[in-house]
């Protein structure tokens, strides 16, 4: 039951938001918070709790019938996996409902209405167990986020949320169609018609369907995550959203592409996958230099930023296809340090943009004496981003390499030349805005803002400091996902596939001795 | 006629009686209020009498109509479709006030016309059927005697004309080779393959419904007349109409089409081009009702695929989505309609602007119903998609289901389009509106309803349908 109220909570707190409106600008923006706080805290009572309940598959489970003549049901569920990244979402709602406090002047109700739908959207994505509730959280969290963009966007709105909205639709259309002959391959080889994630998991089906399967679920992970030649939707999109919509874009919406690689491609389709890992490295590292690499000819900071996610996603779809116990926890990590750090990155963005009037870096510069604070969060968030040890990002994406180096060590070198790419734009950003001359006075952050980043700088130090809550968190979904240790490849005697029900990349356990 | 006979026949009796007693009536006292009173009080009495007919269904009455749970479903879906479309119309003409006797007694003939077809199983009853409803609907369409309305019913007049010409020729072709005129003949004659005479036959019947259904390359006068047309008339054609046609279609043809046969070759490549080319003429319209008819070919052409689709999983997916693809084309010409005032539609897309701040409840439902037609969750028209490409993905057609998901993509843009007017900032200068008539409301508000509730908890819809679908061809 509590997982319908983490679902379905933000839905309400979202309506009351919209019928606040009229008490007041900044009540509706008050109501979302106390219900993402209420949301977050029920999340981390289930994370307190998670050890106990450990032994079961989920930490929670519901499940209700919904559409039993289709073999749909309600089912929504909970792991470590999971877990983490709803824990993320409201954490990050929360900041975004913060950044946007003054920066949303009209309709402030309509405005964290759609905000919390689209929470309530990504995280019943991330509970449903049920590939029919799966694909109607996945469409549902487009059109608020679209009517944030389109509504209170920036100059170009128009364009970028009607982009986005295609672009993503496209990739999900093929999911469709694939979830449908995934369903119609079941029912017919067991006579049991039926959406449920376990159940499709052991589907028996011919390579060739398979093969062409994952990619149709490939196609609208990739353009969510994004993986580099679907990923131009994205500039767009960030850049026009406001402040607290391209937090939630970058910090959670690219989440639930890495997540559904991780839940659905690979599990699903363990063998194409397989097949398919050298193609993924190669679009990750293509992605992680081609982000980097177009970052730097950004003069729109967030711009800047949004390239950077493109880079920091390739890591994670390294880690996926890599498909070990050491690069899937880095993924996790990565994907929860990203969603914080870009987050972060993106409130600094909006905060400039309030403040001056513009998102052109070389109309800033000196900024530093006039937003110590400001300077000072920014500049942990760069360094988080260029992967300093002792921060968050920097565990996630090493932990990603020594995975991906034991299955690939070419990908490995390429990807790491990349984070090289990453601490020059980085220290860039703070450079060019922070330092130098000062060209123009700007108001430092507020109490209202520091509330927000210090709790982010604290999670960004927690997870570079001590991540083995964290690691532990997923170890439960590592057993049930059927990963294995990561082994040096040797050939003809490491990699194997095995014919073991729904185990994934088997890498046979003689192996290891 | 034995008495589960009649009892079977209610519904169709109770409307041809209401327009009748209308048509009567109507010399002696001919108030607004009571002309669509009474007609709406017809609808629900017919809609009423589906469930005394149940029991008796199935049951052939003569060898013309056949009333099963098929039929029943349509025509159930045809009495609330033009019961909102009455109750939409009675806001339109001007609430309490004038006189508009004609358009509900020609609004009661065409529903009677659109019941004849559902049940129907003879070529006689399709083509008396066909003839009723569209023979009321170019009055109708020219109901308001402008020079656009009028354009439309001359247009609509002529190609009904054409179109039963190609029925009656194909209909005959058939007779000629089975030397009969029941459908049960000439399906099992498409069973078999036939030969060139009943092929040719089946081919010209196929282009004269196509017309009726506004499919590529039989769709060339939908925008006009969509445009033309009043707006409550604009959404029963966009419905009922088609909606009728595809039942005596499904009845005479559905499920025994042999796939790579030339009828199915052709109609899958009708449904493709109606796809593709309804959703990309739609990207260039600035007018409301000239998108909603591009639309409305494309989602013709979604529908033919379940269609082509056999069995009986696909004939509940054609009866879902038409049921999902009313609620959402009348709720659709139905804000048009509430906008409107007599006689001169707000149809411009620029008139739209900023609706959603002016008046957020009619703004939100035109959304919710753009959204429908889009296919997004929590509305009729996801499940409907949904179940569509469900059934095109049991029978592995896969262009068809590619062409779908693809043409729906470039769907998205037009429907977000208009969103995106109507949440824009209004204009300095507000366009007069007329107050909105508390019977549109209502509908508009049922129609809402029924929407999200289709959307969220199909369930004991897809049960009404599956059970429909189920008696279809035993």
């Amino acid at each position: 039951m509590i997982l319908i109220w983490i679902v379905f909570i933000p839905v309400i707190g979202g309506l009351l938001a919209r019928l606040s409106g009229g008490l007041g600008r900044s009540a509706p923006a008050w109501v979302s918070l106390g219900t993402l706080t209420i949301a977050f805290s029920l999340t981390a009572g289930l994370f307190a709790g998670a050890g106990e309940s450990a032994e079961g598959r989920w930490l929670a489970e519901v499940k209700l019938p919904w559409i039993s003549q289709l073999g749909v049901s309600f089912h929504l569920a909970m792991d470590g996996l999971s877990l983490a990244l709803v824990a993320l979402t409201f954490f990050l709602g929360a900041c975004a409902v913060v950044s946007s406090w003054t920066e949303v002047r009209e309709r402030s109700g309509l405005f964290q209405l759609n905000l919390m739908l689209t929470i309530a959207g990504i995280t019943g994505a991330f509970l449903a167990m049920d590939l029919f509730l799966f694909y109607f959280f996945w469409e549902l969290m487009l059109i608020p986020m679209f009517i944030l963009i389109a509504l209170w966007g920036h100059e170009n709105r128009r364009y970028a949320s009607i982009k986005f909205f295609i672009f993503t639709q496209a990739g999900s259309l093929l999911m469709l169609v694939a979830i449908l002959v995934l369903f119609f391959i079941h029912g017919r080889a067991t006579g049991e018609y039926t959406f449920s994630y376990e159940a499709l998991l052991s589907t028996p089906m011919g390579y060739t369907a398979e093969f062409l399967l994952m990619l149709a679920f490939f196609a609208a992970f990739a353009v969510k995550l994004p993986v580099f030649p679907f990923h131009t939707w994205l500039p767009e999109a960030h850049t026009e959203a406001p402040t607290a919509g391209s937090v939630i874009l970058a910090g959670l919406l690219l989440k639930t592409g890495g997540y559904g690689l991780i839940r659905f491609v690979v599990p699903l389709f363990p063998e194409a996958s397989f097949d398919f890992a050298p193609y993924a490295f190669a679009l990750a590292v293509i992605g992680i230099i081609y982000g980097a690499v177009l970052a730097f000819g950004q003069r729109d900071i967030k711009r800047l930023v949004a390239y950077t996610s493109v880079s920091h996603m390739g890591f994670v779809l390294l880690g996926v296809y890599a498909w070990n116990e050491l690069a899937l926890q880095g993924v996790l990590v990565q994907m929860v340090c990203h969603g914080v750090s870009t987050g972060a990155l993106f409130m600094i963005a909006g905060a400039l943009q309030e403040r001056l009037h513009t998102r052109d870096i070389s109309e800033m510069g000196g900024l530093w004496t006039g937003a110590p604070k400001m300077g000072a969060a920014a500049l942990v968030f760069a360094l988080a981003s260029l992967g300093l040890p002792g921060l968050g990002n920097f565990i996630g994406e090493f932990l990603v390499f020594l995975g991906v180096f034991t299955v690939s060590p070419e990908a490995a070198i390429l990807a790491a030349a990349g984070l090289v790419l990453s601490a020059i734009y980085s220290l860039w950003i703070i450079q060019r805005v922070f330092h130098g001359p000062q060209k123009t006075g700007i108001t430092d952050f507020g109490r209202r803002e520091m509330a927000a980043f210090v709790p982010m700088i604290a999670v960004i130090v927690w997870l570079g400091l001590f991540p083995q809550p964290l690691l532990d968190l997923f170890g439960q979904t590592l057993r049930t996902l059927n990963v294995t240790a990561s082994v040096p490849v040797e050939a003809g005697s490491g990699v194997e596939k095995l014919d073991a029900g729904s185990a994934v990349y088997r890498i046979s356990l003689t192996a290891r001795e | 006629m034995s008495p589960s006979e009649l009892s079977a026949l209610l519904p169709i009796l109770i409307t041809a009686a209401a327009a009748s007693a209308l048509t009567a009536a109507a010399g002696f006292y001919s108030k607004h209020g009571f002309v669509a009173g009474f007609t709406m009080a017809a609808f629900a009495l017919s809609f009423a009498s589906i469930f005394i007919a149940a029991p008796a269904a199935p049951i052939a009455v003569s060898s013309l109509l056949v009333v099963d749970g098929f039929a029943l479903f349509f025509m159930g879906l045809i009495y609330a479709a033009a019961f909102a479309v009455a109750l939409l119309s009675y806001g339109y003409n001007g609430g309490a006030g004038g006189k508009h006797t004609e358009y509900y007694i020609l609004l009661l003939l065409s529903a009677l016309g659109a019941a004849v077809l559902a049940g129907s199983r003879h070529f006689a009853s399709f083509f008396l059927g066909l003839e009723i409803l569209s023979v009321s609907l170019f009055g109708l369409a020219a109901y308001m005697r402008s020079p656009k309305g009028n354009e439309a019913g001359l247009k609509y007049l002529v190609l009904a004309g054409a179109s039963s010409a190609f029925l009656v020729f194909g209909m005959a072709l058939v007779y000629a080779a089975t030397g009969s005129m029941e459908f049960s003949a000439a399906s099992a004659l498409a069973t078999r393959g036939g030969g060139p005479l009943s092929l040719a036959g089946m081919a010209l019947i196929v282009a004269g419904a196509g017309f009726k259904l506004a499919v590529v390359p039989f769709h060339g006068w939908t925008p006009d007349v969509y445009e033309g047309a009043p707006a409550p008339v604009g959404a029963f054609i966009a419905s009922v109409s088609k909606g009728a046609v595809v039942a005596v279609l499904m009845r005479l043809m559905g499920g025994s089409l042999a796939s790579g046969g030339p009828l199915f070759t052709f109609l899958a490549a009708v449904a493709v081009a109606s796809m593709f080319a309804g959703n990309l003429l739609a990207l260039f319209q600035e007018n409301v009702k000239r998108v909603l008819a591009y639309s409305s070919i494309a989602h013709l052409g979604y529908l033919l695929v379940a269609f082509l689709a056999s069995g009986s999983f696909a004939a509940g997916a054609v009866a879902f989505y038409l049921a999902a693809y009313f609620v959402s084309i009348i709720g659709a010409f139905g804000v048009v309609t509430v906008l409107s005032v007599n006689g001169s539609d707000v149809d411009s897309l620029e008139s739209y602007r900023g609706l959603a701040w002016r008046r957020p409840l009619i703004g939100a439902v035109f959304t919710a119903m753009l959204l429908s037609l889009a296919g997004i969750p929590l509305t009729a028209g996801f499940v409907g998609k949904f179940y569509l490409v469900a059934a095109g993905a049991a029978s592995s057609m896969w262009i068809l289901v590619l062409s779908l998901a693809l043409s729906s993509v470039i769907g998205f843009y037009y429907y977000l389009r208009i969103i995106l007017v109507l949440f824009s900032p209004s204009p300095r200068e507000l366009p007069a509106e007329a107050e909105v008539h508390p019977a549109g409301s209502a509908a508009l508000m049922a129609l809402f309803a029924v929407l999200v509730f289709m959307g969220v908890y199909p369930g004991p819809f897809l049960s009404l349908v599956g059970a429909a679908a189920s008696g279809l061809w035993q």
